[in-house]
């Protein structure tokens, strides 16, 4: 068979393209004067608003936004609606809108959720949805909060492979130890746990569930060796660190990643209490 | 102003490893990214990364496989080098503690893609590139190399000698979206653009808001040819209500596609009788919008494409990620149910001209990864052949600009003395409009490199200022989003040549729009507003460069393909399209493509599949 298509065997007249577009076009009409008919569909999206520098938003406030409703909408939608066609100054941060790059993590109607997973019909009240920046952080604007700390708290478990001996070519790992890991290597730092730990909100030196959960990811990776082992399990058991954790699972309902970040700290707080063992 | 020998703009795989390699070289370095590196859209890409690392397969083979795929208008020295350095930076990464999938006896796992003739697709689930950005990025942080991060940076310091082949680049000018503040950042050994794809020239991408093509963009207007900006890669297996990625992956593991006929069209239609779901992208891509388009979508828009039948385990195993994502963006368990897809944009093949050691024509000036174009994907890319790019050349060029030499480049920058020069054929006038100079690169000619970048941060300090400024306008969103839907209207799949030259005049229209354009957030705090309408200029002199290069080759090559010309042309078209800024005016013009390697010459060949 050769590479070209059958479209050009089709000689018909008018493009196929254009006639299938004129179509869509026409069922996405029929859908919308259907919808004017039936009253006006929109989502009321309340936002949180402020700006240390313009003086009538230097006091924070809500602004309300009337989106127009559309199937499958995320709040990431309805947010970007309201900037492009009501108000360009309305600021927020994102960028893949799908669920990787850890930007648009926000408190929608009182949790931690990323904006673009979170689909707006599948919120409780899916009529009003309001939008805060994540609790317990500085905001630079409106729904930007300062993340300086949270990346500190990551750098501070010293998060890279460093084994005990450079490697020398490729190393074997187990399925079984890589599936040990597996879930613990899919943090894309959103800092929603961060935000919805109550422990982390009076403790601002505690390592928090993602650092945690980082030293995790290093801890039980095989090809790391014994003595670097150790060394990480000091990291995290210091005084800010696993055992300032009361098992309240929060960080766990909010991690968009489902990472079991509860779990993995009680597991690590074993292995602190194993290793110590050792040593009595 | 900021000083450092090598400055990396942008913090995907490309840059991050270029820093890595700068920094091994002994070298100050400092990565300038609009985003925090982790937000980076390498995190995005799910499928593999390709290398010849076992028994059997071979770099020559790798290099064969993308010649063909890139229907010969890859350059054989740059597909060559990728081949050749892919195994040991995948190896690399492994030692660098990346957690790719593994097989029984612990070796990091295969697998086959499309277009290749060894399963050579090494992979992490379906989440390859989440572990690939932040494994590198875990190295930059134990290195303890400096990030200016959400640092937008808005132009190059160039000096503005006639010839941009005498120009040099002696650092960039940074904004600091967070507090405001405009700075100039002095570079002593080398600029390295790494600032990814340009998706959001269309409206329908795979690619993230951020992928703007601004490095391209900056590139251009410093005098540097854009090449093969018309070699557009539309991935058959795209969500329909966002554009999400569906991996390859699914295809590579025996996912089928089929028509509302309940027909696999792939086979039953003939459209790659070999090969099936597993032909090349553009391939498919075609194979499913013709499908559509006599009758047999799914609500005219989309095929179907089935995993069911792999299994839990497996699909668990290896493509767990794609479950997630046609639960979260299209309420599809892909367990129980087939998942819609359609094509959409999804990766620039074309970008800025640079030879095997990630230079351009302007001294000091280079480019990796999907912004530049040393040219290895040629018309078509074959699925897991970016990410090698991202580190082989980003390390090449990280290394280059510190100091280490590599001997002479068999691939020539810049544009020759006499080139072969085309005169679009349209109506439209193209380039800049009216007193545009303030985006136009320039600085002083010959001047001591602080002053060049101190006169470039002058003159963006102008621009942004008469941008806050005026106080009513066009916004730029409108602005976009009517750039967006003429390109997707007209320059998609399917190109012909009268919807190539309204969207040339769509394309002046938006740019006389944007004489008008202000910023209507007056704040210095957080200006998503202002970075955006910069962003936009930079998605205008993109979108008119791809659109000219469409127009000009009338042939059908890899994924280009024109209503007019149903074929291959070997005799006119073995050659790259080149778009240069000359003075604000675009100039299009031709450079041979080399198909002489070191293992061989790659005689063209009909692509069968
Ligand atoms: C959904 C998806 C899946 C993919 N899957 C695969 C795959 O399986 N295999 C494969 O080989 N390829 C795949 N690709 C292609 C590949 O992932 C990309 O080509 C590659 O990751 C691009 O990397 P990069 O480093 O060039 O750019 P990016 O990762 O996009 O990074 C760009 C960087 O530049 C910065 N930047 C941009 N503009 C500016 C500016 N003006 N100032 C400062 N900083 C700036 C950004 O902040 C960012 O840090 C996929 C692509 C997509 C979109
Ligand atoms: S652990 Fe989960 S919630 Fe916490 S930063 Fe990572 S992805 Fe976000
Ligand atoms: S936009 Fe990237 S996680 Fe939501």
């Amino acid at each position: 068979m050769s590479t070209q298509s059958p479209d050009t065997q089709t000689e018909s007249e008018t493009d196929p393209q254009a006639e299938r577009l004129e179509r869509k076009e026409e069922r996405a009409e029929e859908a919308a004067s259907s919808a004017t008919e039936t009253a006006e569909d929109t989502v009321e999206l309340k936002v949180f608003r402020y700006d240390p520098e313009i003086a009538d938003k230097q006091e924070p406030r809500f602004d309300t936004f009337h989106v127009p409703r559309k199937q499958g909408m995320t709040v990431l939608d309805a947010l970007m609606h309201a900037r492009d066609h009501f108000d360009s100054s309305l600021t927020f941060r994102h960028s893949c809108r799908q669920a990787v790059c850890g930007s648009d993590a926000l408190f929608i109607n009182g949790s931690q959720r990323l904006g673009c997973q979170t689909q707006i019909q599948d919120l409780n009240n899916s009529d009003t949805v309001r939008v805060e920046p994540l609790p317990h952080a500085d905001v630079v604007k409106d729904l930007v909060v300062e993340m300086e700390h949270f990346y500190d708290q990551m750098e501070s478990v010293e998060p890279y492979f460093s084994p005990n001996e450079e490697p020398e070519g490729e190393q074997l790992q187990s399925r079984e130890n890589r599936e040990k890991i597996k879930m613990s290597t899919r943090c894309i730092w959103c800092g929603a746990c961060m935000s919805s730990c109550n422990i982390a909100a009076g403790d601002n030196e505690y390592l928090g569930p993602a650092a945690i959960n980082k030293a995790y990811r290093f801890y039980f990776d095989d090809r790391e060796g014994d003595d670097r082992q150790q060394e990480r399990l000091e990291i995290i058991e210091q005084e800010h660190g696993v055992w300032r954790c009361q098992t309240q699972f929060s960080c766990t309902t909010v991690c968009p990643k489902d990472i079991p970040l509860t779990e993995h700290i009680q597991e690590l707080k074993r292995e602190a209490v194993k290793s110590n063992l050792k040593f009595w | 102003m900021y000083e450092h020998d090598v400055l990396v703009v942008g913090a995907g795989g490309a840059g991050l490893r270029a820093a890595i390699a700068a920094h091994e070289e002994g070298a100050d370095v400092a990565l300038v990214t609009k985003l925090h590196p982790v937000r980076s859209h390498t995190g995005a890409a799910e499928g593999g990364i390709n290398a010849a690392l076992r028994n059997g397969d071979s770099w020559q083979d790798h290099a064969y496989d993308t010649m063909k795929g890139s229907d010969y208008l890859g350059d054989a020295p740059a597909v060559e080098t990728l081949a050749q350095d892919a195994p040991e930076n995948v190896i690399q990464l492994e030692n660098w503690g990346m957690p790719f999938s593994r097989e029984d006896d612990g070796r990091v796992s295969q697998r086959p893609f499309g277009g290749l003739s060894f399963p050579r697709t090494t992979y992490a689930g379906a989440e390859t590139g989440h572990h690939l950005l932040h494994t590198l990025y875990e190295q930059v942080v134990k290195r303890g190399i400096e990030v200016y991060d959400e640092w937008y940076v808005t132009n190059l310091a160039v000096t503005d000698e006639d010839d941009p082949n005498e120009r040099s680049c002696h650092g960039i000018v940074g904004y600091d979206v967070q507090t405001g503040e405009l700075a100039g950042f002095h570079a002593n050994d080398g600029v390295i653009l790494a600032t990814g794809g340009m998706g959001q020239v269309f409206d329908h991408t795979t690619n993230a808001v951020a992928n703007t093509g601004d490095g391209v963009a900056m590139a251009y207007r410093a005098g540097v040819p854009m090449e093969d900006m018309e070699f557009i890669q539309f991935h058959p297996t795209t969500l329909p209500s966002t554009g999400v990625l569906i991996s390859e992956g699914v295809r590579g593991e025996g996912g089928i596609l089929y028509n509302t006929e309940g027909e696999r069209f792939m086979f039953e239609y003939g459209y790659a009788t070999n090969d099936g779901e597993l032909a090349s992208r553009d391939v498919v891509a075609r194979a499913e919008l013709t499908e559509v388009n006599e009758g047999r979508g799914f609500e005219d828009e989309y095929v179907m494409l089935d995993m069911r039948h792999l299994g839990e385990e497996r699909i668990l195993d290896r493509l767990e990620n794609i479950l997630h994502l046609a639960e979260d963006f299209e309420g599809v368990d892909g367990l129980e149910e087939p998942m819609p897809v359609k094509p959409g944009h999804h990766y620039a093949m074309g970008g800025i001209e640079t030879n095997e050691h990630g230079q351009t024509c302007i001294d000091g000036l280079y480019a990796v990864g999907e912004c530049a174009c040393v040219s290895v994907h040629g018309g078509n890319r074959l699925g897991g052949n970016a990410l090698p790019e991202l580190i082989v050349f980003g390390k090449r060029a990280g290394s280059h600009a510190a100091g280490r030499d590599f001997g002479e480049p068999k691939i020539q920058t810049g544009k020759p003395a006499n080139p072969e020069l085309e005169d679009i054929d349209t109506t439209a006038s193209l380039g800049t409009v009216g007193d545009d100079e303030a985006a136009a690169d320039g600085g002083l000619a010959a001047a001591d490199p602080e002053t060049v970048v101190n006169a470039a941060v002058e003159r963006e300090d102008d621009r942004i200022t008469r941008l806050l400024e005026k106080d009513e306008g066009t916004q730029h969103a409108e602005i976009r989003s009517d750039i967006q839907k003429t390109m997707t209207a007209n320059v998609n799949v399917f190109r012909e040549e009268d919807a190539l030259e309204e969207t040339l005049h769509d394309i002046r229209d938006a740019r006389e729009r944007y004489e008008d354009v202000y910023v209507a957030d007056k704040s210095r705090t957080f200006n998503t507003d202002l970075q955006h309408t910069l962003e936009t200029r930079n998605i205008l002199d993109i979108a008119e460069a791809l659109t000219m290069g469409a127009l000009a080759r009338d042939e059908f090559r890899g994924a280009h393909w024109r209503k007019e010309h149903q074929e291959r042309k070997d005799d006119e078209w073995l050659k790259h399209t080149m778009v240069s800024w000359n003075d604000g005016e675009p100039e299009l013009w031709y450079r041979p493509v080399i198909l002489d390697g070191e293992n061989k010459t790659y005689e063209p060949k009909e692509r069968s599949y």
